[in-house]
């Protein structure tokens, strides 16, 4: 029998803590955090005397005072008399305005121009690397500023006068002028309630349906159709409830009168030249995620599903698509991310959000620039690990399942 | 075989017929165009649209960029000179030329200075791009910053030779001490750079006259010589950084590593415009009162912030993409953690890195400039400033976004292709 005697025990000395690997990182680490403490107090220390000397302090009362500056764009009722506070929150909500439409034309856009460039016509596969290395080599900067000097040369309002005039509206109904587009807003009759809850109703229907297919598929390996069946439950129920509540939704056109469109929803020229050119901007770096995530499946995937006897659409839905996605859905959500911190250069371009607001005139005109950059700073971080925790949960969710 | 009856083979030909030429729609430039253009109606639909696309494209572009103007005074001029013909108003490039490179306020008969260390800075780079050559190089390298900084902001040359002689004292004294223990011999040459630049500020400060070119305040620095400023100084600081940075976040000292997290995910987090804000106007509320520095330094320090939190992203990515049997390896080889990272796990984890380290170089040189909107006059600014709101050069868009575009493109296009490059040649596992 072998005995295992203890080791003998090692009082602790002094000096360990700079040669014994084992303590040496409390010791570092204790100056770490010395230095640390040491920084912050000294710039605290200034910040106070710097105020002092300024004479001001730290004080969140301007918020709540008249702002005194009109905005062109806002979701929100708001006027010159509105607190500083409505200000930014109108500047938070055209910062998210602007991203979401972003992110949408942004992932249409990238998805076709990365598919494209893998298409085995040569001309379009050139011309689509075209775009991407142009439009990733060049500042974001520079293409807002080009795209909305583009935008100034769309025709002016009074180009749509006149028995002929020059430009028609597109499909009589959205009108593109210089001061911006102007399309047509919904008007809510009474009852159109009913319609709404019918369509989210028939939302919550179509994915149930779904479920209960792929249920079906994969115990008892019956396959139902799925995609008309979607469409029509899409579809269908809000359309007959539209009819039988007696059409309550029309449209608001925008018309011409006097020397500019009245009438329906305006989106003016800074929020159509900003999305416009993040959309294209951030389009050509998810042209390349997508081609990657693509080409990431090898052909052998395709290969062994066709040789299983799939069809190619199967295939694609199957077995190319979810191993492409897994590659291509993380940092395509960190080009979302991109878009909202990027649509903070709305600055450039005269677009009210949150940066121009609060960042800009309200700082300028109160003079609070700690409080107000503290303020700009938590709103991108709180954005930003939002978009990270959702991220993490897509990739716990499409994990590997490794044994 | 052989019970084959003899006289069938007079119906079966004994010689093969010599192959017949593929057929001419298959090969050549016509089966070319079949293959790649028109292999099915909807390549045939694309193909057209994008010839149609390319046709308009090249309709406006073409007469447009030879029918230009490049020598004339004023946009008037230009339209007069062009008399409805189409063409574009190039004379704004070459008669604005000094203030699209140079910015409006460098002194003019300094030109010389930032070209000179523009040129030498290929010089200064090429070492340490391209391997192969004489590592003798290096050493210029090494003075190459001392050098710019004399010949862009002029003074005596004093402050940067003993801004060189700091880093010289801290490496010999590091190398001496260097058997003691790694914290001993970097707290000493730490010691060593501190007390050099001390006794060298004072030296400098009693003859400010001693071969002193003429100085220039960073208040005048502009046009894409500040792009190319910021870009160079701030990627060369953000990697040291962030490979300290990417360090720390791996560390095993929690401490350590949360002040790390905090630092990149905070600095991640935010749009690098507000950074900007803060330099411009927070920065200062943070310094002893009294202390004024440069506006420039102030967006370098946030400039460098940003970018190294990113590339410490990057690097950390590289040093979790290496097999724990490397780390492993290297303790049982008995080196500690200085020698283990320095010569095992860095090379490695670098070079997995270096697309990544290229990705946020060239983003970040798209970056500078964002300076503009802190009212800096880069590139761009310089642009949307002084020469579009001139009366002379009003109303010339294209040619001038183009320009700055092409600049731009030029550089990082550049980049990205060197770095393609870099990859193939670094790439040891042989696939």
């Amino acid at each position: 029998m072998a005995t295992v005697t203890e080791p003998p025990v090692e009082s602790f000395r002094l000096s360990m803590l700079l040669n014994d690997t084992r303590y040496r990182g409390y010791t570092f680490q204790f100056i770490a955090l010395l230095l640390l403490v040491f920084a912050i107090a000294w710039l605290g220390q200034n910040l106070i005397q710097n105020l002092q000397a300024a004479g001001l302090d730290i004080s969140w009362t301007f918020l709540g005072e008249p702002a005194g500056y009109d905005i062109n764009q806002t979701l929100i009722p708001y006027t010159s008399q509105s607190t500083h506070l409505q200000a930014a929150w109108v500047g938070v909500l055209n910062t998210l305005l602007v991203a979401f439409m972003g992110c949408v034309t942004a992932t249409v856009i990238g998805v076709i121009a990365g598919v494209l460039r893998l298409s085995n016509n040569w001309l379009i596969a050139k011309l689509m690397s075209a775009y991407v290395e142009a439009f990733r080599n060049v500042p974001v900067l520079i293409w807002i500023l080009i795209i909305s000097t583009i935008v100034t040369l769309l025709p002016a309002p009074r180009a749509y006068r006149g028995e002929t005039p020059d430009v028609e509206m597109l499909f009589g109904a959205i009108a593109y002028t210089n001061r911006g587009v102007y399309i047509p807003a919904p008007v809510w009759g009474p009852g159109s309630s009913v319609v709404v809850i019918t369509f989210l109703l028939s939302i919550v229907a179509m994915f149930a349906y779904r479920r209960y297919a792929k249920t079906l598929l994969y115990s008892t390996g019956r396959l139902l159709p799925t995609f008309w069946p979607s469409i029509g439950i899409f579809f269908l129920p809000a359309i007959v409830m539209f009819f039988i509540m007696g059409q309550p939704i029309s449209l608001d056109y925008p018309a011409l009168q006097g020397f500019n469109f009245q009438g329906g929803i305006q989106l003016q020229r800074p929020l159509i030249a900003l999305w416009l050119a993040l959309s294209i901007y951030t389009g050509a770096f998810i042209a390349e995620n997508v081609r990657a995530g693509i080409q990431a499946v090898s052909k052998g995937q395709t290969e062994a599903a066709g040789s299983l006897g799939m069809r190619p659409n199967r295939i694609m839905s199957l077995v190319v698509l979810p191993q492409a996605l897994r590659v291509i859905v993380p940092p395509l959500i960190s080009q979302y991310l991109n878009i909202t911190k990027n649509s903070s250069l709305a600055i450039a371009v005269g677009y009210a959000d949150i940066t121009a607001t609060l960042g800009g005139i309200t700082l300028n005109q109160t003079g609070r620039a700690i409080e107000c950059i503290l303020l700009l700073m938590l709103f991108y971080l709180v954005i930003s690990l939002c978009i990270s925790a959702i991220m993490n949960v897509y990739n716990n969710a499409v994990k590997l399942k490794e044994r | 075989m052989s019970d084959t009856p003899r006289n069938i083979g007079a119906f079966v030909r004994h010689d093969q017929i010599p192959e017949s030429p593929p057929p001419a729609s298959e090969t050549g430039i016509v089966g070319w165009v079949r293959q790649n253009l028109f292999s099915n109606v909807f390549n045939s639909i694309l193909t057209l649209l994008a010839l149609y696309f390319i046709y308009n494209l090249m309709a406006d572009f073409l007469p447009w960029f030879f029918g230009g103007v490049w020598r004339a005074e004023s946009i008037r001029d230009c339209r007069d000179i062009l008399d409805g013909a189409r063409g574009g108003c190039f004379a704004v490039l070459s008669e604005r030329w000094h203030q699209l490179i140079f910015g409006i306020a460098y002194p003019q008969e300094a030109y010389w200075r930032p070209l000179l260390a523009f040129v030498l800075l290929f010089v200064a780079a090429a070492p340490v791009l391209f391997s192969d050559l004489n590592r003798k190089l290096l050493g210029f390298t090494a003075i190459y910053p001392f050098l710019a900084f004399w010949l862009i902001w002029g003074g005596t040359i004093l402050n940067p030779v003993f801004g060189f002689l700091g880093f010289v004292v801290a490496y010999i004294v590091f190398d001496r001490l260097s058997h003691i223990s790694f914290a001993i011999s970097a707290i000493g040459g730490v010691v060593g750079a501190i007390v050099t630049w001390f006794v060298g500020g004072m030296i400098a400060a009693a003859v400010p006259e001693l071969l002193a070119l003429e100085a220039v305040p960073s208040r005048d620095m502009g046009g894409f010589m500040l792009n190319m400023i910021l870009g160079t100084v701030c990627v060369s600081l953000s990697v040291p950084i962030g490979i300290l940075l990417a360090l720390g976040r791996q560390s095993d000292m929690p401490i350590i590593k949360i002040i790390c997290v905090v630092f990149i995910e905070f600095v991640r987090g935010v749009p690098l415009i507000t950074l900007l804000f803060v330099a411009n106007v927070v920065l200062a509320y943070f310094l002893p009162p009294g202390t004024n520095f440069d506006l420039i330094l102030r967006v370098i320090i946030m400039i460098t912030f940003f970018s190294a939190a990113y590339i410490a992203e990057v690097i950390r990515g590289g040093l979790a993409a290496l097999p724990r049997g490397q780390y492993e390896a290297a303790d049982s080889l008995g080196l500690d953690y200085p020698q283990a990272m320095r010569l095992i796990i860095l090379p490695q984890a670098l070079k997995i890195s270096i697309p990544g380290i290229v990705n946020v170089a060239v983003g970040l040189f798209k970056d500078t400039t964002l300076v503009s909107i802190i009212s800096m006059f880069d590139l761009v600014g310089v642009i949307r400033g002084p020469i579009l709101a001139s009366t002379e050069w009003n109303g010339v868009y294209w040619e001038l976004w183009g320009f700055a575009a092409l600049l731009f493109f030029v550089v990082c296009f550049g980049i990205s292709q060197y770095s393609q490059w870099l990859e193939r040649k670094l790439a040891t596992d042989h696939r």
